[in-house]
């Protein structure tokens, strides 16, 4: 591995390690000092049950229920530790994999599926749970995320000292970071001193190509170009993904500017069900990144702490069966709308041609209708 | 009523809607203390200063996709792109993103972003600075896409569009720009102040307009290409050919009530715009025309545009776009079929 390049592990932040001992951070060990035994069993939980969830679409997809799926296998502590490093005065532009953030901030994981069950494109209420809807164009939502940072700016919600104070969290990929369009937000997000985290989840895979055919150095380096603050950390570390994320929200929300965070992770299991990682990369590959789980690692050191008893992995897996069940049920029961509804919300105000088809559509449908073929 | 330059009235019309709303917000390249390399927004920066006249980096992905977000929290981003072959860097935010944003979000998000643009040619420009890219927008869902032709309709189409909740492709005939009219600045504040005003400005400014009345041929045309049809009416009655001009004020929607009620009385259609006939506005018209008035046709219709080539060197335009001659050719072609 080269020690220069993007998939260097030299150098992280890590408070964590893969043995679940606690590290030192000169610079960050005080923003995770309010990490007590019970917070990182909350981290904990939320890390089981999104990879619970996470294991059952993956299931339904193989099930010929849903049409994709999007594992966030292997990143649940850059994840969860940015989840709860948030306020509620905060908001995230997700890409399409944050599933973990999403449970932070109370979508109800099941409702995701909607969208992989082809129902609708968007899942849940953004504005509600200061979550945007999934952007499957890469990068796109990098722009929008900086305007939304902006306008925050405008309202006065920054830097006041207030809890009102907020920022924005944008979570995009490695292959992300060569769109124009990530460029572009860093450089409007510079210049207007935007209080935003460009977080970057170093999966180390676009789909097939590794982060060394997107960039030459580490993704964090991008940062200084222009003029952006940018910390590179293990992002399979709870620990450390939320004091890195504590500190540039921090940042961002003090008025202090943009920020860039590199959780280093390993996507674990595939791009999406259609993908086959066999073809690219290898068992061995697997096996050294299975060894630094991010759940693993925090069950040693809260097992060695006395904190995670048997009891609690038993509950948590009761817990995750019955997200199971739910996640099984709701995805069979979801009604279809009637077709007639693809013309709704295309427009605010009524547009004719919209309306014509429309019309025209209910008159085919009706024309079924009349000769009893059709309900 | 004063007399105004269209760029004048949408100048007017700018200024109108800053003062009516605070979170109309204007962006885009040069648009600040240079007023726009047009002048459009000349005076707006030193009267509403740079947090409402946003110079913004060079970069049109960025000023569309920073807007959306702005959107999404209430504020009413109006774009200036500077030329009409500048927009493509931003044709993914705006049909992918700003277009679809409303159908994504089951209706919870609105983004009133309204995009200002100088299209079309006539200016001898350098490449890119002359092209009518309205079709290739027109087929995306979501947006909504206007093209004034007077000073009036530059003043009222400029608030109306800016009062929408969709986003708006506003088409600003830049060879026009400099054409005097007579504007009522009163209608339009009227509309909008009462209730329900921006569900009326938007039906409105999605109708067209007969700019003449005639009974033999319609033409039809918007934007820079009214004042042609305007021209080819005259002198089509100086021959004795009655032309009614129908400018169609809006893209998309498209106004094909109208232009099928007058194709209905004349019996003969031509279309006149500067974009590539192919598969352009015109062609899908003609399909309407001929879906919906087809046993009171005379002649097929016609289109008058440009060529499928690139818009070629300036020396060139007056070859590759729509003139007089080529369009009284149209209409003599209609005429004798």
């Amino acid at each position: 591995m080269d020690a220069h390049g993007p998939l260097s592990d030299q150098g992280l932040v890590q408070l964590l390690n893969r043995h679940g001992e606690r590290l030192e951070d000169e610079r960050f060990s005080r923003y995770a000092a309010d990490l007590d035994l019970e917070a990182l069993l909350a981290m904990w939980h939320d890390m089981t049950v999104v990879r619970a969830f996470d294991k059952e679409a993956t299931s339904l997809q193989r099930q010929g229920e849903l049409g994709l799926w999007v594992p966030s296998l292997g990143q649940e502590a850059a994840q969860i530790g940015a989840g709860h490093a948030l306020r509620e005065s905060d908001f995230v532009f997700p890409s399409y994999r944050e599933h973990g953030i999403a449970l932070t901030r109370g979508v109800d994981l099941p409702e995701i599926l909607r969208i992989f069950r082809g129902l609708q494109h968007g899942a849940w209420d953004a504005a509600e749970h200061g979550f945007h809807l999934y952007t499957l164009v890469i990068g796109a939502h990098s722009l929008h995320a900086t305007g939304y940072a902006l306008a925050m700016d405008r309202d006065g919600l920054v830097g006041t000292g207030a809890d009102s104070d907020g920022a924005v969290l944008c979570c995009f990929g490695d292959g992300a970071t060569s769109q124009g369009d990530v460029n572009e937000a860093l450089t409007f997000a510079a210049v207007n001193n935007a209080p935003i985290v460009f977080m970057v989840q170093n999966n180390q895979f676009a789909i097939s190509e590794p982060t060394t055919r997107q960039s030459r150095v580490p993704l964090a380096q991008r940062g200084s170009g222009f003029g952006i603050p940018a910390v590179r950390y293990d992002g399979n570390d709870v620990v450390a993904s939320y004091a890195v994320a504590r500190w540039a929200l921090e940042h961002a929300r003090s008025g202090q500017g943009p920020v860039l965070i590199e959780a280093f992770t390993y996507r674990m299991g595939a791009h999406t069900t259609s993908d086959d990682p066999s073809k690219y990369r290898s068992q061995a590959d697997e096996s050294y990144w299975a060894e630094r789980d991010p759940i693993a690692r925090l069950e040693t050191y809260l097992r060695a702490q006395g904190a995670l008893t048997d009891d609690a992995v038993d509950a948590a897996g009761v817990e995750a069966k019955e997200l199971g069940r739910r996640t099984r049920e709701a995805v069979k029961g979801w009604e279809r709308p009637p077709a007639a509804s693809i013309f709704d919300h295309v427009y605010a105000e009524p547009h004719a041609t919209v309306e014509a088809e429309r019309a025209w559509f209910a008159r085919y449908e009706a024309s079924f209708a009349d000769q009893g073929v059709h309900a | 009523m004063s007399t105004m330059t269209l760029a004048g009235a949408i100048n007017r019309g700018l200024r109108a809607a800053m003062d009516r709303d605070p979170k109309v917000v204007l962006m885009g390249e040069d648009i600040g203390q240079l007023g726009g390399v047009f002048r459009v927004t000349d005076g707006l920066w030193k009267d509403f200063g740079p947090d409402r006249v946003v110079d913004t980096p060079l970069a049109e992905s960025g000023i569309v996709g920073t807007a959306i977000g702005m959107a999404m929290r209430g504020y009413t981003p109006v774009l200036e792109i500077q030329f009409d072959g500048f927009i493509f860097p931003a044709y993914n935010q705006i049909t992918t993103q700003l277009a679809k944003m409303h159908y994504r979000s089951h209706g919870a998000i609105t983004l009133p972003v309204v995009i200002r643009v100088p299209y079309s040619g006539h200016i001898g420009a350098v490449e890119h600075h002359s092209e009518s890219p309205e079709a290739l927008f027109a087929h995306t869902a979501g947006l909504r896409i206007v093209s004034p032709a007077t000073p009036q309709d530059a003043y009222d189409m400029i608030q109306q569009a800016i009062a929408s909740p969709d986003p708006v492709l506003f088409l600003e005939p830049k060879a026009r720009y400099w054409d005097k009219g007579e504007v009522d600045e009163s209608r339009v504040a009227s509309q909008l102040d009462a209730d329900g005003g921006a569900s009326a400005a938007t039906a409105e400014m999605s109708r067209g307009r007969i700019a003449r009345e005639g009974k033999d041929v319609t033409v039809v045309a918007y934007g820079p290409s009214v004042r042609l049809a305007l021209q080819v009416a005259d002198a089509a009655a100086a021959e004795g050919t009655s032309v009614e001009v129908v400018d169609l004020r809006s893209i998309s929607p498209l106004d094909s009530d109208t232009v099928v009620r007058s194709a209905k009385r004349t019996g003969r259609v031509v279309v006149v715009h500067e974009a590539p006939t192919a598969f352009g506005a015109g062609a899908e018209l003609a399909a309407r025309v001929m879906e919906q008035a087809f046993f009171h046709l005379h002649a097929p219709v016609l289109r008058v545009g440009g060529f499928h080539t690139p818009y070629p060197g300036s020396k060139f335009e007056h070859d590759y776009l729509p003139n007089l001659d080529r369009v009284l050719d149209a209409v003599d072609r209609v005429m004798t079929h």
